[in-house]
């Protein structure tokens, strides 16, 4: 086959023909104090990831990056020893796929709508997206806090996790599409359903199917056959009604709004009812 | 010029796939033609999606000049002149050729063993048996005869006024090869990235797929393929391209012009509402889709999926029920996107007005002179 020019092996199409990080920062970065602009048109994402890693190593902390057209993994490998070192990144609009994975405790914020899996098993921080997101958002998230303040996709809060003292958080205003919560063992998801008419279901089928931890609270109407079998329906106790106040009011910080009208609302309460729904699959 | 420095092409054999596979399609609503611009701009913004062995494009309104002609694209594999001739004897015997000449390529462009493509424009010339037999079937026939019947023979497209342009490499490097930025225009474009499920990428393989005037592109992967490919074939579709979306080809084929259901049923076989879903429907939908399922059981797509499928005066995006794919509409003005991505869309259309996705197993309907297109949008997050 090599008369054709084949070659086997691995290959990554985006680690080819790379402009080096040196004449990226060159041309791409202007910098005022501790703030960087960062022009990011026709990057490729390894490019402006890079670029990103290498400017905050030069000391930047608030990063603005325009002209975002689908890059990938914004806010990843950005790791700093320091844990009182974070980062301000403001995205400039439309960033693509797995936006903060794995973030480690920075700040992003959003002018736009995101992507599939906003927030991929990421650690701490925040990420803020003043539009709405895609798909698995908030997939594996095991810390931090993620508000979308319009609708999500599919599969929201996929397995999300906790432990000791990591607890996420996802706050959308919007509705989200089915199997929201699925096989999740963790955390928090609050859905305000903002946008919906008051009496208007929301839109996810399957709720919290597969869900073994953590808690939904969900504002508005479902009905019954939109929740998985794992899921049983709750009144808020006073323990809730502080948590749901608490993120209610910092969604409307975020994105405006009267938190006391969205208060007035009714809230319900989604957990598991059962521990280890699968316990009996594979030993009896 | 698209790419302004050409290197010498490379293709990789990969020990682990990495990517997905990127769609794209734009259509202009009041019938305008226009460049391949965006198409190409958007498919190359979602590059990451891509792999470089398989791209291509369809293009509606693409032969004003022979619209009531058939437009067969046909490649001649390893550009076998035996294959071409006996192709020519057999369309000479079965249709007035009426204009037939090499597809124009850019010498310049370094393709993966680039076929001879060929494109002819063709009306049917039917014997006194096969007089009652309708045009569309027949070409059919003949489209399928030609591509299980001659070896390094494959007829890429067979519609009228319609073009599939693909072949093994990225799909901004097909365009290049095929010039179809500086040569086309036309009121559809669809656009795919990445290589055939399941397939080496070769160029008969790459999407779209087609048949007559339709034309799938299709991110995912159908695993209910041999029980699809059987129920076609007892209705006269061979699957010779060795790939899965072969049969959803065909499937619009055969559903929507051969027995006349709507697209809006359509998604429905392909999609079917789970039985759970079902169960809580009025009677009336609940006995409409319980036939369905019943009737096309064999015609449910299994598998995740996002595909879009065009043909003459209508684009449709669908994913399967779950959505295991992700899909994204959008629109301007007369100017309707459907994309793997929103960002590819954002790149090429900045104004977007609206931006849209529709639930798993919901189509999202682009039709000539009409903004059904919006129909899906209550429904969509």
């Amino acid at each position: 086959m090599n008369g054709f020019n084949v070659k086997f092996g691995y290959r990554d199409n985006f680690l080819d023909d790379l402009q080096p990080v040196d004449v990226l920062y060159e041309t791409r970065v202007s910098i005022d104090g501790c703030q960087a602009t960062i022009d990011a048109h026709g990057l490729k994402h390894k490019e402006l990831n890079d670029l990103l890693r290498e400017t905050v190593q030069r000391g930047s902390t608030e990063l603005v990056i325009n002209n975002v057209f689908g890059q990938r993994y914004i806010g990843t490998r950005l790791y700093l020893p320091s844990k009182d070192k974070k980062l301000h990144i403001e995205v400039n609009r439309y960033p693509g796929n797995d936006l903060g994975a794995f973030l480690n405790g920075h700040r992003i914020i959003v002018q736009g709508n995101a992507q599939d899996g906003v927030g991929n098993t990421m650690d701490d921080g925040q990420i803020i997206v003043h539009g709405r997101a895609g798909d698995v958002t908030a997939m594996s998230m095991r810390g931090g806090q993620i508000f979308i303040r319009d609708n999500v996709g599919y599969r929201t809060a996929i397995h999300m996790k906790e432990y000791r003292d990591k607890a996420p958080v996802l706050v959308v205003g919007g509705t989200a599409q089915d199997f929201l919560g699925e096989y999740m063992s963790g955390g928090m998801v609050l859905l305000l359903g903002l946008n919906l008419q008051e009496d208007e279901p929301h839109r996810a089928s399957y709720i919290g199917t597969g869900m073994h931890g953590g808690v939904i609270y969900l504002r508005g109407c479902v009905a019954e056959h939109q929740l998985g079998k794992e899921v049983g329906v709750r009144p808020l106790n006073d323990q809730d009604i502080v948590v749901v106040d608490r993120y209610v009011r910092e969604y409307c910080r975020h994105f405006g709004g009267s938190p006391d009208e969205i208060l007035k609302g009714r809230f319900q309460k989604l957990i598991p009812v059962s521990l280890r729904p699968y316990g009996q699959i594979y030993a009896y | 010029m698209l790419v302004q420095q050409y290197y010498q092409s490379e293709r990789f054999v990969p020990d682990k796939e990495m990517d997905a596979c990127g769609l794209f399609g734009v259509m202009h609503t009041g019938g305008v033609r226009f460049g391949g611009q965006m198409a190409i701009d958007a498919i190359k913004n979602m590059k990451v999606r891509g792999s470089g062995l398989g791209g291509g494009f369809a293009i509606y309104g693409l032969y004003p000049k022979y619209k009531d002609y058939y437009a067969l694209h046909i490649i001649y594999q390893d550009k076998n002149m035996a294959a071409k001739k006996t192709v020519e004897a057999f369309l000479k015997k079965n249709f007035y050729v009426v204009f037939d000449e090499e597809i124009p390529t850019n010498p310049d462009i370094r393709l993966f063993a680039p076929p001879l493509a060929w494109r002819y424009f063709v009306s049917p010339q039917k014997s006194s048996a096969e007089e009652n037999v309708p045009d569309d079937e027949y070409v059919i026939s003949k489209v399928m005869h030609l591509n299980s019947h001659i070896d390094d023979a494959y007829v890429f497209s067979s519609g009228k006024d319609v073009g599939v342009f693909k072949g093994v490499g990225f799909p901004e490097e097909i365009a290049d090869y095929f010039m179809l930025d500086e040569l086309y225009e036309g009121y559809i474009w669809t656009v795919h990235s990445r290589f055939p499920t399941n397939t080496p990428g070769w160029w008969g393989g790459a999407h779209p797929l087609s048949i007559l005037d339709w034309t799938v592109v299709h991110n995912g992967e159908i695993s209910s393929y041999g029980a699809n490919r059987r129920f076609l074939e007892m209705h006269n579709y061979y699957c010779t391209l060795h790939t899965d979306t072969e049969v959803l080809a065909y499937a619009v084929d055969l559903l929507m012009r051969r027995q006349g259901l709507p697209i809006e049923v359509v998604a429905k076989i392909f999609a079917p509402p789970m039985w759970e879903v079902i169960r809580h429907m009025d009677d009336s939908d609940k006995e409409l889709y319980t036939a369905l399922r019943m009737t096309y059981a064999p015609l449910l797509m299994n598998g995740p999926f996002t595909v879009i499928v065009a043909h003459h005066k209508e684009m449709i995006g669908l994913t399967d029920r779950i959505r295991l794919r992700p899909i994204t509409a959008g629109a301007k003005g007369d100017l309707v996107f459907l994309s793997s991505e929103e960002a590819a869309i954002r790149a090429v259309c900045p104004d977007l007005e609206l931006a849209w996705t529709p639930p798993g197993g919901e189509p999202v309907v682009v039709r000539l002179h009409t903004r059904d297109h919006l129909q899906s949008l209550n429904k969509s997050i």
